[in-house]
């Protein structure tokens, strides 16, 4: 299959980008990996007239650290993130996470940002930016502005965007150190999306939970920022009646479609399951300084 | 149509190309370098990993106006004078194919993964870094044999020189 006919761009700025986007409104997506969207293109899920490449905006690539805050460009890979010695260290659930997206090859060309952006409930990066409490920062014709990946999804392929924006960069608050965190995602084979997956960032003081954030992927049209069961593990060591209540709390806000990875009712079952697995493994790596 | 060029196999090749043009189509078709496969169509099996400034990608999801500018290798770039790769020659010595449909790719990102790892390759690394190609005859374990073996080579040649 190839895709249907479009015009292909390729501007060098985000000011460029924005104004062919602006020029051909809801005709016009921008590209970044491509490896959603091409996909879509072939099967005329996605039928643009206008595709504006953003492969060649080198403001939108890179990662750096502000602070308490690390930024990541739009346009950095996952094959990136994953080899990038400072994430390793401030962020190391973004490489935990980043390995279980796809294969290889298609890590070497899929994005952050068009992870984010994209809007499907089955990718993994929207929940676990909701679980770091990560703000993105959105171009368009009418100037710059933010808003926080828990504020973004609003329904599958629904976002905040607006037509004619681009997503540039992402910034994320760098947890303490010493924190502990997983991202564990449940799927049938490489390459699938989740079946059901959670991302938990936590800190532990005197074998308590001091903090806690738990975000789920593929199990709602959205991702799902899990704040009962987070607030649940409070003050506890975590102990198997709290780990079976975060995850049935987990499971009360999930509503998985029924599909090839299984009925709602066991991706359901799924998601208090992965839930469970993901706060005990935060938690022991927490308690060894992870 | 868009005017195309990139560096194939070393060679500087320049065509015009409907903009939805894959990059598979436009070796394939535009190019003659049927070496290349497409075997799903929907970037899972890795039958048509080529090489985008050396790093392993799939062709199948690429378009051609993407990869303007680049340096692209397939299959046919590897060997030199007429002396197989040693990639190629490590499938060979070590029946890591069958069929054959799935080798081209196997051996481009089998390149890609010794260029990155060199020395330090390890039967677990090789497993996961394979885990966007697939073969459905050898059951995988001659095919990592052969990494491994070409790995060795590799190594021991570049420590040679």
């Amino acid at each position: 299959m190839i895709p249907g006919q479009f015009v292909y761009h390729r501007p060098a700025s985000i000011a460029e980008a924005v104004a062919v986007l602006a020029a051909h409104g809801d005709e016009a997506r921008p590209l970044s990996g491509g490896h959603s969207l091409i996909p879509m293109m072939k099967l005329r899920m996605a039928t643009p007239e206008h595709l504006v490449d953003l492969a060649g905006i080198s403001e939108l690539k890179g990662i750096s650290q502000q602070g308490q805050t690390i930024v990541i460009g739009a346009m950095t890979t996952q094959a990136d993130l994953i080899k990038s010695d400072l994430l390793a260290s401030a962020l190391p659930i973004i490489r935990e996470t980043s390995l279980q997206i796809a294969d290889p090859q298609i890590r070497t060309k899929g994005t952050i940002g068009g992870n984010v952006a994209n809007g499907d409930p089955g990718n993994d990066m929207p929940g676990l930016m909701q679980c770091l409490g990560a703000t993105y920062h959105l171009s368009g014709a009418s100037g710059e502005r933010t808003v926080a990946a828990r504020d973004f999804y609003q329904g599958a392929y629904f976002t905040s965007l607006d037509v004619g924006e681009i997503l540039t960069s992402i910034s994320i608050p760098v947890p303490p150190a010493g924190h502990g965190y997983a991202y564990e995602k449940l799927k049938r084979k490489i390459g699938d999306y989740a079946t059901a997956a959670t991302a938990v960032i936590l800190t532990m003081a005197d074998g308590k939970v001091a903090t806690c954030s738990i975000a789920l992927t593929n199990v709602s049209s959205t991702p799902l920022f899990a704040e009962e069961a987070a607030q649940l593990c409070l003050g506890t060591s975590l102990d198997a009646a709290t780990l079976k209540a975060a995850g049935e709390a987990a499971k009360s806000i999930s509503d998985p479609a029924a599909d090839g990875r299984g009925t709602a009712e066991y991706r359901r079952e799924m998601a208090g399951v992965v839930t469970a697995r993901a706060l005990a493994k935060a938690a022991s790596r927490a308690m060894k300084g992870a | 149509m868009t005017t195309v060029s990139m560096t194939v196999n070393g060679k500087t090749v320049s065509a015009d190309v409907e903009d939805r043009t894959l990059l598979v189509s436009f070796l394939r078709e535009t190019l003659g370098l049927t070496g290349t496969h497409v075997g799903c169509d929907t970037s899972q099996c890795g039958a048509c990993v080529v090489h985008i400034d050396g790093r392993a990608v799939k062709s199948c999801t690429t378009l051609a106006v993407q990869a303007a500018g680049t340096a692209v290798t397939t299959i046919e770039g590897l060997s030199s004078g007429g002396e197989l790769h040693p990639v190629q020659a490590a499938f060979r010595d070590n029946h890591g194919l069958q069929c054959g449909f799935c080798t081209p790719g196997m051996i481009m990102t089998s390149v890609d993964i010794i260029n990155r790892h060199g020395a330090h390759l390890d039967e677990a690394t090789v497993r996961h870094e394979l885990e966007g190609n697939i073969c459905r005859c050898t059951g995988y374990h001659n095919i990592v044999k052969s990494v491994l073996d070409a790995a060795g080579r590799m190594t021991t040649s570049a420590a040679a020189e």
